[in-house]
């Protein structure tokens, strides 16, 4: 008798557990360092490979070995792939953390654990099922050192044995990540089949969990949003990048580096059509992503809010200077060093407004990975058309973790360079002031170092400038500059990439999100839905400067509810600076500030917390 | 002046800038006019040049002369990461910066020594009085222990000297100078233009407002009097005949990236401007002995630059098109097949 067939007659018996297929939430708990990503990743992949769509988070401390680390694989019929608290199946490998994990579970879940931790014990309301990892793996893997990190695959034959994922997935998901070194593919093979052979002949299904075939991923791709980044920025034709190593963003320049070696350097000559840079600091980072597109080059850097931080000054520069630059900022929780290996939206506000003076950025939230890919590329190309740097604030979460999604599209557009003139046009006019508005939308013409045509060059400067980039402290003429570069930004408004709006006329609640929210926030609208009939509509915001659909949205509305991850309700703020003012007090708040990615579960309960109290509360 | 044209047939004035608005007297005006001598006498066309800077005085400079190239005003400390940048995105500019002793010594010190250890390949300029001009005479790093200042303060701390550091950290090219030895001053910048990598070059620049005075080891006076030339530089360009003879016991010749060459008269017999380790020791000798020593103290043309240790395409990458840029939908079909 297989584990799933008796697990069928074990539920029989106990009525009050209905069989669950395809909709658990698995965790497995190991020690930071000991190698388990790679089981983990082929756990994940031989689901999504049977057609049920998953996703996978990584909750990991900021350490190289010996910390406790998390790995959830959401699994879910529906297609939710946000976080979910609940863990319905522990793996529980680390001595350290495994009580404590034990203790937090739900009734009915499952655990399966390293036979010495002797967790069957703890609690009564649980389906433990011990394996005696090392002795299991000893004989397909002599080498002890080598085992620790096997062992981590006899997990997974364990788990698909018990659930009914098939052998044959594990293997080629397997394969696929041991991609260039087949004997250890061999190895982590037989220890997986080592662990589904254990679990087959000792251990007697009891719990309600399986997983059956589905058809809702073919075709699709898993990736991580840096790398669909860093993808972005290769099909931007990024020429120059300059970065400073933090978590969680260096993925990013790191996936980059590989692709432009891979992809971008010229077949005859064996040259690259690139420069990669790491540089010495942050500032050095910016400042010569700065460079580099003043200079003509599509130049990007990539940070986290530490490195935000040290940019400021420099950013207020390519704002004042009008210099094109691609800031890449893949947010972890502040203040200071914070959480550095914890998601937060809590970059908004410091992005927007970054550096001294009266400075405005342009602000990107790309909400999936396929985002991470196009808005990557729409960030270059606004960059140079504004002349300005634009931020694209992604966070852990999204960068790091591991995503569905459908294959990326190629571009169809061309790259939009922007208002460059050459020396023939140059020929032509007869007449050049640098910072001149002569099309009326505050974006004036530059001209690139190297132009031959004596009029071209000009000063750039970070100091006070008139029309001719001449330095003046001359009081109209400041004026004059700081009105044109509001006009610029009002002109922005209408360009960056709008919300998408989905606009339920039943709706009195209207709710808005970003970023990687949006997954937490779809399934959150279904829950307020079937289970407190609460019809909503929803924005999901893309850009700042916001679009005036966000003061459309909240009028057609009687409260409108801003969710984010940070404490303060940034962008609930920003919202309320730049709309009409009477509208402001139909804006609520709701905020999830605790390191890890936001729930559906906290939304609808700050929703539903705020609409049992009534109108009128402004949170 | 006017009418006199150059080997490339531009007139005197091309090279100029706008009207200076620092101190009469200032010795980075002295440097200016050294620069656009120099740009002018060699013929390179001034849209080939870009100038920056960081913030300061010095910094100001730049609008003073080549009124016809580009330039940068960076923030303070800063300018190194964007002439960098500049240079990565277009190999064929002819990067001039021009930084002063706060911008560099103190505030930009991090840049400074990341710029040198690249060898990115640019002319860098220290204008270095010892103090800060625009906020009124505040000692900087390159301050002398025991020099004064004009407030009566003794300065404690001992300098940085940037040419040891230069020599230490990989430039190419390190040279010292004062504003007031014309001559010198001209040779050496014109060497450095014809060199390929990092040139640094300490140009004692004595500010006539701040530090001028009695006591002071940046003022006109005292760095007349302690000036100690270690080599005589001749500059000979590509387009003139480089067969002169020399001898060789007594001068070391050195053949530029552009062909041209500089010959470097050794005023001290056993001294060999190519050896690093030579140069440390001269200059740390000249510490100890209160000397100014001047003159270019070490050179080596055959470093690889930051651009060619990149491995970069010879077009200019900002020039480079849609089709070099972007790979073909082959290439994203190809990737998003390995992650399916």
């Amino acid at each position: 008798m297989s584990a799933i067939e008796s697990a069928l007659i074990d539920v029989q018996t106990r009525p009050t557990l209905k069989l669950i297929c395809n909709d658990f939430n698995i965790q497995v708990a190991t020690v930071n360092g000991s190698g388990s990503q790679t089981a983990n990743t082929v756990l994940m992949r031989s689901l999504f490979q049977m057609g049920i769509p998953v996703s996978g988070k990584n909750l990991f401390p900021s350490n190289i070995a010996g910390l406790p680390t998390w790995f959830t694989i959401r699994v879910s019929k529906d297609g939710y792939v946000a976080r979910r608290e609940n863990v319905d199946i522990l793996i529980a490998m680390n001595p350290e953390s495994a009580r404590e994990d034990v203790t937090m579970l739900a009734p009915n879940s499952m655990v399966i654990y390293d036979e010495p931790l002797n967790l069957g014990s703890i609690r009564q309301d649980l389906f433990f099922y011990p394996v005696p990892f090392d002795r299991l793996v000893a004989p397909v893997c002599p080498d002890a050192k080598l085992r620790r990190l096997v062992k981590n695959m006899a997990y997974d034959g364990v788990l698909a044995q018990l659930l009914g994922i098939e052998m044959a997935e594990v293997e080629r998901a397997l394969r696929k990540q041991f991609k260039r070194k087949p004997k250890a593919a061999d190895l982590n093979l037989k220890a997986a089949q080592a662990g589904y052979e254990y679990a087959a002949e000792h251990l007697a299904k009891s719990d309600p969990f399986r997983v059956q075939r589905m058809d809702a991923t073919r075709g699709k791709i898993i990736i991580d949003g840096n790398t669909a980044a860093a993808l972005g920025c290769m099909f931007a034709g990024v020429s120059v990048v300059s970065w400073y190593p933090i978590t969680p963003s260096s993925s990013l320049c790191e996936s980059l580096t590989e692709f432009l070696h891979r992809y971008r350097v010229d077949s005859q000559t064996g040259k690259a059509t690139f420069a990669i840079v790491q540089a010495e600091d942050e500032l050095a980072a910016l400042g010569m992503a700065i460079g580099a597109g003043w200079a003509g080059a599509r130049a990007m850097t990539s940070t986290s809010g530490p490195g935000i931080s040290l940019m400021a000054e420099f950013a207020g520069l390519a704002y004042y200077a009008e210099v094109p630059v691609v800031i890449f900022d893949i947010q972890r929780v502040g203040p200071s060093t914070g959480l550095p290996t914890r998601t937060a939206q809590s970059d908004v506000l410091s992005a927007a407004f970054l550096s001294h003076g009266d400075t405005r950025h342009v602000l990107l939230f790309p909400a999936s990975v396929e985002e991470c890919f196009r808005l990557s590329m729409e960030a270059f190309d606004l960059a140079e058309e504004f002349q300005t740097p634009v931020f694209v604030m992604s966070d852990l979460d999204l960068g790091m973790n591991n995503w569905m999604a459908a294959p990326f599209a190629y571009p169809q557009d061309s790259l939009r360079r922007g208002k460059v003139l050459t020396e023939e046009e140059l020929n032509q006019l007869k007449e050049f002031a640098r910072y001149q508005d002569v099309d009326g939308d505050g974006i004036p013409y530059r001209t690139l170092p190297g132009n031959g045509h004596p009029l071209a060059a000009y000063f750039t400067r970070g100091s006070g400038h008139n029309e001719k980039a001449q330095y003046t402290e001359r009081p109209e003429e400041y004026t004059r500059n700081m009105n044109r570069l509001a006009r610029k930004y009002e002109t922005a408004r209408g360009r960056v990439p709008g919300p998408v709006v989905d606009f339920n006329p039943k709706a009195e609640v209207g709710l808005v999100a970003f970023g990687s929210s949006h997954w937490a926030l779809v399934e959150a609208r279904d829950r307020l839905r079937s289970r407190h009939s609460l019809e909503t509509s929803y924005l999901r915001l893309r850009a700042f400067p916001l679009s005036d659909e966000v003061e459309k949205f909240v009028r057609a509305h009687n409260r409108v509810y801003v969710v984010e991850q940070n404490r303060d309700g940034q962008v609930h703020d920003l919202i309320r600076l730049e709309i009409d003012p009477r509208e402001v007090v139909k804006l609520r708040s709701v905020r999830h500030y605790d390191g890890l990615p936001i729930t559906a579960r906290t939304i609808v309960k700050q929703v539903m917390e705020q609409e049992d109290i009534g109108e009128g509360v402004d949170r | 002046m006017s009418g006199r044209t150059n080997r490339i047939g531009l007139e005197f004035s091309v090279y100029r800038g706008s009207k200076t608005t620092l101190c009469a007297g200032c010795g980075h005006n002295a440097i200016s006019e050294r620069i656009i001598d120099a740009f002018f006498e060699l013929g390179i066309p001034p849209h080939r040049v870009i100038k920056l800077s960081g913030i300061g005085c010095s910094s100001k400079s730049p609008a003073y002369f080549l009124g016809q190239s580009f330039a940068f005003n960076a923030v303070h400390g800063r300018m190194p990461s964007i002439a960098t940048g500049a240079l990565l995105a277009n190999r064929n500019l002819l990067a001039l910066g021009v930084s002063g002793d706060g911008d560099t010594a103190s505030i930009g010190i991090g840049q400074f020594v990341h710029l040198l250890r690249r060898n990115v390949p640019m002319i860098y300029i220290i204008e270095d009085n010892g103090v800060y001009g625009l906020t009124k005479g505040q000692f900087s790093a390159t301050a002398d222990a025991g020099s004064k200042s004009k407030g009566g303060v003794t300065n404690v701390l001992s300098a940085i000297d940037s040419c040891l550091l230069a020599v230490e950290l990989g430039a190419t090219f390190v040279a010292r100078s004062f504003s007031g030895d014309k001559k010198q001053l001209l040779e050496i910048l014109k060497a450095a233009i014809s060199h390929r990598g990092t040139v640094m070059i300490d140009i004692i620049s004595p500010c006539v407002t701040f530090n001028d005075h009695e006591g002071s080891t940046k003022s006109y006076s005292y760095v007349k009097d302690h000036e100690e030339a270690l080599t005589e530089v001749n500059y000979i360009p590509h387009y003139e005949n480089i067969e002169v003879e020399y001898d060789p016991g007594t001068t070391v010749a050195v053949r530029l990236h552009d062909g041209s060459e500089v010959r470097l008269k050794k005023l001290e017999s056993d001294y060999d401007p190519t050896s690093r380790l030579a140069a440390l020791v001269r200059l740390h000798q000249a510490r100890e002995k209160e000397e100014i020593l001047t003159g270019i103290f070490f050179i080596e043309p055959r470093t690889p630059d930051f651009i060619e240790q990149l491995n970069l395409v010879d077009e200019p990458l900002a020039a480079l098109q849609q089709e070099q840029l972007r790979p073909s939908p082959d290439v994203l079909e190809e990737i998003m097949e390995e992650l399916r």
